[in-house]
């Protein structure tokens, strides 16, 4: 526990780096080569298209830094909550302790948890934020996911702001057992306040979107975005083939399939994701009709104001 | 009764079978000759009892779950018709789908017309086919969203009843949008103004039991269980061992004794001496008993402030470090 501490105490003094994708690079890092079609590319240049393979466009796995870079205005992100750590409260241990594997994974990514939170701007329209990171144990649901995506829902629902999460996980994190589940749970009344003050709430979903992350803020977007070919799925694309003892269609739990099936409400190519969001952002930007229970909370404030006309 | 049927007997049963049959021998035999062996069996029938109690009391995480998968414990529409004044069962999602998984109606429960629902098991193999063996589909969310809607327009307490191994992950599930369901239904129950009150009376299966499981009061019966990950599919991914799921039984914290020392469950209901299937008729007053306990304290809060209180509860889940940031 303490060392966690350390850990994030010595994070402090360090200067912010930028991340590297070493698994791509190759050797030096100068080129790197598409996991699809082969292709060998310019790092600088693949960076420059948002690490979208400029011969088969093929979207290669961004994480949480380059994903705040590549969606939000220069300068305008301000991190929420990064204070929180992941704890052990079930002193679990699989082949390895929780405790372990939670210590390597953050100095291996250098993140605290598996998402990033924090306000930001998209074409000069504010949003609340929230990125997951995959390389954090598979992007899993903890209590630290849960509270820090609660928090920055509340936030919103408080400064009347958009949500924007970029979704990018395995589900829930099984280490920590029922906590994980009930994050689910937690976030969801989140956004149910979120959504009953008429805010505009976006998931964009990212390969891969699975289990308890499905099954819960992932579909619960007012529009859902998703990105070419990613896998969004409840029960993994195994489980299913368990289940009914076959084999499955190429295309099943795709983007593309969930689109044909009513359940997202576009693809956006990574390239134009920034300005999809700044077009969403803005027309959506015209104050919501109050609900009319605030009305009634607010009957003194109307009174003050006709007196203030008057 | 249950604890003669060797087929559905679990191992740590079997010595209070051997008993129960001893017992049940001297009765025929004192039948047959005549003779008076009353004092033998009251001392057999208090040693049984007590075998039963430590056995019961001492129960491994693995066993729990053997305990709330018995075939013979009872289910969803066990305790619905036991406990109920009145009851009708309602049927579809109005979206298609009438999930048999999924069962749930209007009922009238200590004089008051309520909604309940809850996953349902079969009660032999052909039922357990038709029902899935509890897991529900999109259909089945559906299905217990509307019923609730239905409670909440109505100003009728919702009661649900918890007992899935898991949702279910067919290939039409993944279609019909099981995450989207299990969402829609996450976030709506916040919404309602009435009381909500779960019980997990077998399996408490991950995303499939949350499902229907944001309340008020979230109870647990003591031999139940609540699981993040069925443990076998556990085992499977982190031990990379479906066999080490004793393991991962006990590593996830999943009996009744840990979820409330968690802060993820707000009571555990005792069961009769042996587990609810030894003793049916008692674990459904034990049920009962409770369910009118908890909508009485339930019912004299005002809908907003039950709201709140519903809020905070599954708010204030979680266990995590804040590094204080001062410098
Ligand atoms: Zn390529």
């Amino acid at each position: 526990m303490s060392s966690l501490f350390d850990w994030f105490a010595n994070r402090q003094k360090k200067e912010p780096e930028i991340q590297a994708q070493p698994e791509r690079d190759i050797a030096d890092g100068l080129w790197t080569k598409c996991d699809k079609c082969s292709a060998l590319t310019y790092t600088k240049d693949l960076k420059a298209n948002q690490m979208v393979c400029l011969e088969c466009n093929h979207h290669m796995r961004v994480f949480s830094d380059e994903r705040l870079r590549q969606i939000l205005d220069p300068d305008s992100w301000q991190p929420m909550n990064e204070q929180l750590l992941p704890l052990d409260p079930l002193g679990f241990r699989d082949r390895k302790p929780y405790s372990d594997r939670v210590r390597e994974t953050q100095d291996k990514t250098k993140l605290t948890d598996a998402v990033q939170t924090g306000l930001g701007k998209i074409e000069g329209n504010p949003v609340a934020l929230g990125v997951m990171d995959f390389r954090f144990m598979g992007g899993s649901m903890g209590s630290v996911v849960g509270e820090k995506l609660t928090r920055l829902i509340e936030r919103a629902t408080q400064q009347r702001i958009p949500v924007l999460i970029v979704c990018a996980s395995g589900g829930a994190r099984m280490q920590e057992g029922m906590l994980s589940l009930m994050q689910m749970a937690k976030i969801s009344g989140a956004l149910e306040r979120h959504r009953e003050a008429n805010l505009l709430y976006i998931p964009l979903l990212t390969h891969p979107t699975a289990g308890g992350v499905t099954a819960s803020f992932a579909m619960l977007g007012d529009i859902i975005l998703a990105e070419p070919k990613a896998t969004i799925a409840f029960a993994g694309r195994r489980v299913v083939e368990q289940t009914i003892r076959e084999k499955l269609p190429d295309d099943f739990q795709t983007a593309e399939y969930l689109l044909g099936r009513g359940f997202i409400d576009a693809i956006v190519p990574r390239t134009q994701l920034r300005k999809t969001l700044g077009q969403l952002l803005r027309l959506h930007q015209s104050p919501p009709t109050v609900p009319s229970k605030l009305v009634m909370h607010h009957l003194p404030d109307l009174k003050t104001l006709s007196s203030i006309e008057g | 009764m249950a604890s003669n049927d060797r087929r559905i007997l679990l191992d740590f049963e079997k010595p209070l079978a051997e008993l129960d049959s001893q017992i049940l021998q001297i009765r025929e035999l004192a039948e047959e000759n005549g003779v008076d062996y009353s004092d033998q069996i009251y001392q057999l029938e208090a040693r049984a009892l007590e075998l039963r109690k430590e056995i019961f009391s001492n129960l491994t995480p693995t066993q729990r779950l053997q305990v709330a998968r018995h075939p013979r414990r009872p289910s969803t529409l066990d305790y619905i018709q036991a406990i109920s004044d009145e009851w009708m069962e309602l049927h579809g999602d109005r979206r298609g789908f009438d999930d048999p998984a999924v069962v749930g109606g209007v009922a009238r429960f200590n004089g008051q017309p309520v909604v309940m629902l809850g996953q349902q098991k079969g009660r032999d193999t052909k039922d357990n086919i038709a029902r899935n063996f509890g897991m529900a589909s999109p259909g089945g969310y559906r299905k217990a969203i509307r019923l609730m809607e239905h409670a909440d327009r109505f100003g009728m307490p919702i009661l649900t009843f918890i007992d899935t191994p898991a949702a279910w992950a067919g290939i039409e599930a993944e279609q019909f949008g099981q995450g989207e369901a299990i969402a829609y239904n996450l976030r709506e129950m916040f919404k309602f103004e009435v009381p909500i009150v779960c019980t997990v009376i077998g399996e408490g299966g991950s995303g499939g039991a949350l499902g229907i499981g944001v309340g008020d009061r979230v109870i647990m019966l003591e031999h139940s269980v609540y699981s993040v990950a069925p443990p076998e599919a556990c085992a499977a991914i982190l031990w990379r061992d479906a066999g080490k799921s004793a393991q991962a039984a006990d590593a996830l914290k999943i009996t009744a004794e840990d979820l409330q020392r968690l802060g993820i469950i707000d009571e555990i209901l005792p069961e009769p001496i042996g587990a609810a299937h030894a003793d049916p008729l008692q674990a459904t007053e034990i049920l009962k008993d409770a369910l009118i306990r908890t909508l009485a304290e339930l019912s004299s809060m005002g809908s907003q402030q039950r709201k709140d209180l519903r809020y905070q509860k599954f708010r204030s889940i979680g266990v995590f470090a804040e590094a204080s940031l001062t410098a």
